[in-house]
């Protein structure tokens, strides 16, 4: 019973919160490292893409609510998600046409890409908040909790609860979906294929007729989908501030580089790395660990290995480490 | 000498930009930014030394400024006994006991032949090591946190001038830079940019939540000053019968004297980094850098140290950073941790040296005083702009409203436009390297 109560403990605040920030962050890391693999840049601007995407998904949501429109348990962020999928995919499209496509042309450094790309960031930046503000914003709605800790602990009868609120589960089903049907479309289609030669070989990709701008084209649009699907689930999950995404760049890249760039099952396993790496070590185990352990070894502390503050830490000490002993990551990305 | 008339005429015009700031808004507005402007030029000096010259990709700028900042309070303010009595032994002690288990882990590991008992024999070592560092430090810094925290709560500095704590900060950075450096240089230039963007929110987290170092974000207030306090000069009968004779109210005489004072230590330090950075540049070093920039290649092959030479310059440059960082934090009299943002600290310095010109000093410093005066002057033209576009619209209007209260976030929007104009357009800069 108490090695049951002690699991269920570690469920609610270890397991569930960092499945769905894992998918989070996996769907993030996948753009970043679409975007290397395909383009051969650090996009700076991930972060602040997701917020753009968000944001307008965050204001059609407004818009269907005072129209009345709601899916009942479910947030309608879920019906304004394809609107703001496909002002994204507006958003890149253009970006790439204004900016990025003339260093295409010129064949320029990946590092004065990566440079331009902060300049798109400030941009995105500044229009997000001149539209939407810097502040919190508040758009989930529906059912709050699909199973809540009170509702939990009159089925099973023990003494820990265990809550998973709607965003949770819909960030894992919404993730799993979009994974599928990437790597579906990557493996299985024609375009899907071309994407993969091109990223492997642009040579070889370009002799045996592949359109190059086509495949730039059907990047970003993929890309779009992700930054704002996983910017909507971080949203509905957390909170929508503009300032947060910029620094969900760092366990974002993070994921991308341990996984290894350019390798999209790495990304999502990189996702989870840092995810759960991040959950276990600024959790207090003190709760846990007292169900366990024998009352006279019960721990004194909070038994917390870092602050919560510290989050960061984790995600960079984790990229140093695979840096250092495996520079291509776990999953052998590209080194260009 | 075409070169050098049209230098001149771009200096000239930022001149123009901050004395016309000086008629339109007044004579303390034109010195804040001369005087930020200073500080952005010599940030960028560094960040130029590092990008201009080696072709490093540093984001983590805005890290070496907090570290600069932190140096100020650990320099100038004055110890707090009680906290030292209370723990600060404990909490050194807890400080020690870490570093030198990452020390002993890094000797084992280095040692040891590759293996299994290799990784167990380190991991254990960091595990224990930790467990005794957790212990040791914490009940020191409960106690030093618990002293007085409403005024105090932590171990104040070491009560020295505060001019000593701008090469202290310099220190600090290069610290920082090296075990950066050792770590991060040698690995490809992406890889080197997200470690740094890492460090510098690592760095920034610290100074936020360590309390006892620096007050976390209930901030330090009231760093001693290398200039005279306003209050002193206008107490000052000798001063007010100057100030009246030039025919300027006393107020604003203090303020103006005390911002010239800073401006003119500034200049001094600006022009010291600048002619060093110069004469690296133009030495036999700075070849070598600028060679090893342009194909590490053919430079390795001629037998030069490329990681050992970045080191090197990633630590200069750091610590030029780390510099600005100290005096910044001495003009703002206060360190305020919850005001460190990579937007401001480090992107917007990226952009003064790319706009500026990478690679050559003089443009580093000519887009360290351009951008900073369009990041203060953004937000007036803004709402005049938006004043006139907004002039037809009916009073109370909702998108009116929301058009003026959204003038503050213009500078964001225009840094990128600009950013990506001059990439675009002019990518060597205003004055591109020779």
């Amino acid at each position: 019973m108490e090695l049951l109560n002690a699991l269920i403990a570690l469920s609610n605040f270890v397991l569930v919160p960092a499945i769905a920030y894992g998918s989070q962050l996996a769907l993030g890391a996948l753009g970043v490292t679409l975007i290397y693999g395909i383009l051969r840049f650090s996009n700076f601007a991930h972060g602040d893409t997701m917020a753009m995407g968000t944001m307008v998904v965050i204001l059609v949501t407004w818009w269907f609510q005072s129209m009345g429109l709601n899916l009942g348990p479910l947030p309608t962020a879920l019906l304004a998600l394809p609107f703001g999928i496909l002002a994204c995919i507006g958003l890149l499209l253009g970006t790439d046409r204004v900016v990025y496509r003339f260093y295409r042309a010129q064949k320029a450094k990946p590092v004065i890409l990566v440079i331009v790309s902060m300049g798109v960031m400030f941009v995105y930046n500044g229009i997000t908040r001149f539209i939407i503000g810097p502040d919190d914003q508040r758009f989930a709605d529906g059912e709050r909790f699909l199973i809540s800790v009170r509702d939990f602990r009159e089925m099973t009868g023990l003494e820990e609860g265990l809550a998973i609120k709607t965003s949770q589960a819909l960030t894992l089903v919404t993730a799993v979906i979009v994974v599928a049907i990437l790597f579906w479309f990557l493996n299985r289609t024609r375009t899907g294929k071309s994407m993969r030669a091109y990223s492997d070989n642009e040579d070889l990709a370009l002799l045996s007729g592949i359109n190059p701008e086509r495949v730039v084209m059907v990047t970003w649009i993929i890309v779009a989908a992700l930054a704002t699907v996983a910017g909507t689930l971080y949203g509905l999950d957390k909170t929508y501030k503009p300032f947060i995404f910029l620094q969900l760049l760092l366990p974002i890249f993070a994921s991308a580089i341990v996984g290894g760039l350019g390798s999209p099952l790495g990304a999502i396993a990189g996702g989870f790395i840092i995810a759960f790496s991040e959950v276990t070590i600024t959790y207090a185990w003190k709760k846990v660990l007292s169900f366990v352990l024998p009352e006279s070894l019960e721990p004194s502390g909070l038994v917390q290995l870092l602050s919560t503050d510290y989050k960061f830490a984790v995600s960079f000490v984790i990229l140093v480490i695979v840096l250092l002993f495996r520079p291509t990551g776990l999953f052998r990305g590209k080194s260009v | 000498m075409n070169d050098m008339l049209r230098n001149t005429l771009l200096f000239v015009g930022i001149a123009v930009l901050i004395l016309g700031a000086g008629f339109v808004q007044s004579w303390n507005t034109a010195l804040l930014i001369l005087n930020m402007g200073l500080i952005s030029a010599i940030m960028s000096l560094g960040v130029n030394l590092q990008w201009g010259f080696a072709g490093l990709f540093n984001v983590g700028v805005m890290g070496f400024v907090a570290l600069g900042g932190l140096a100020t309070v650990l320099v100038s303010m004055p110890p707090v006994g009680e906290a030292w009595a209370a723990g600060g032994l404990r909490v050194l002690g807890g400080l020690l006991l870490g570093g030198l288990t990452i020390v002993a882990a890094i000797l084992l590991f280095n040692r040891m032949s590759p293996g299994r008992t290799r990784g167990i024999a380190v991991t254990v070592l960091l595990v224990v090591g930790f467990v005794i560092y957790r212990a040791v430090f914490d009940p020191g810094v409960a106690a030093v946190e618990s002293v007085n925290p409403a005024a105090a709560g932590y171990l104040g500095g070491l009560g020295l001038p505060v001019l000593l704590a701008w090469p202290v900060g310099g220190l600090l950075a290069a610290g920082a830079a090296w075990i950066i450096g050792k770590t991060a240089l040698g690995l490809r230039s992406d890889y080197l940019a997200i470690a740094t963007l890492g460090i510098a929110e690592i760095l920034v987290a610290m100074i936020k939540n360590e309390d006892w170092m620096s007050r976390g974000v209930k901030n330090v207030i009231g760093l001693p000053r290398p200039v005279p306090y306003e209050i002193d000069l206008q107490n000052d009968p000798g001063f007010v019968q100057k100030a009246t004779d030039l025919g300027i109210d006393p107020v604003t005489a203090s303020s103006l004297y005390v911002k010239l004072g800073y401006g003119l230590l500034f200049a001094a330090v600006l022009i010291v980094i600048f002619i060093l950075a110069q004469l690296a540049l133009k030495s036999p070093w700075g070849r070598m850098m600028r060679a090893i920039r342009d194909n590490e290649t053919a430079a390795e092959a001629m037998g030069k140290d490329v990681t050992r030479r970045h080191l090197q310059v990633f630590i200069l440059g750091s610590a030029v950073c780390g510099i600005a960082g100290a005096m910044m934090t001495t003009l703002d009299g206060q360190l305020t941790p919850g005001t460190y943002q990579p937007l401001r600290y480090t992107f917007l310095i990226w952009v003064m040296v790319i706009v500026g010109g990478s690679g050559n000093n003089l443009g580093a410093v000519l887009g360290g005083f351009l951008i900073w005066w369009l990041w203060v002057e953004v937000e007036p033209i803004g709402q005049f702009v938006m004043g006139v576009v907004t002039a037809g619209m009916a009073d109370g209007s909702a998108l009116k409203e929301h058009l003026l209260d959204s003038v503050a976030h213009m500078r964001l929007l225009t840094m990128g436009v600009v950013l990506l104009l001059v990439l675009r357009f002019s990518p060597r800069g205003l004055i591109p390297e020779r």
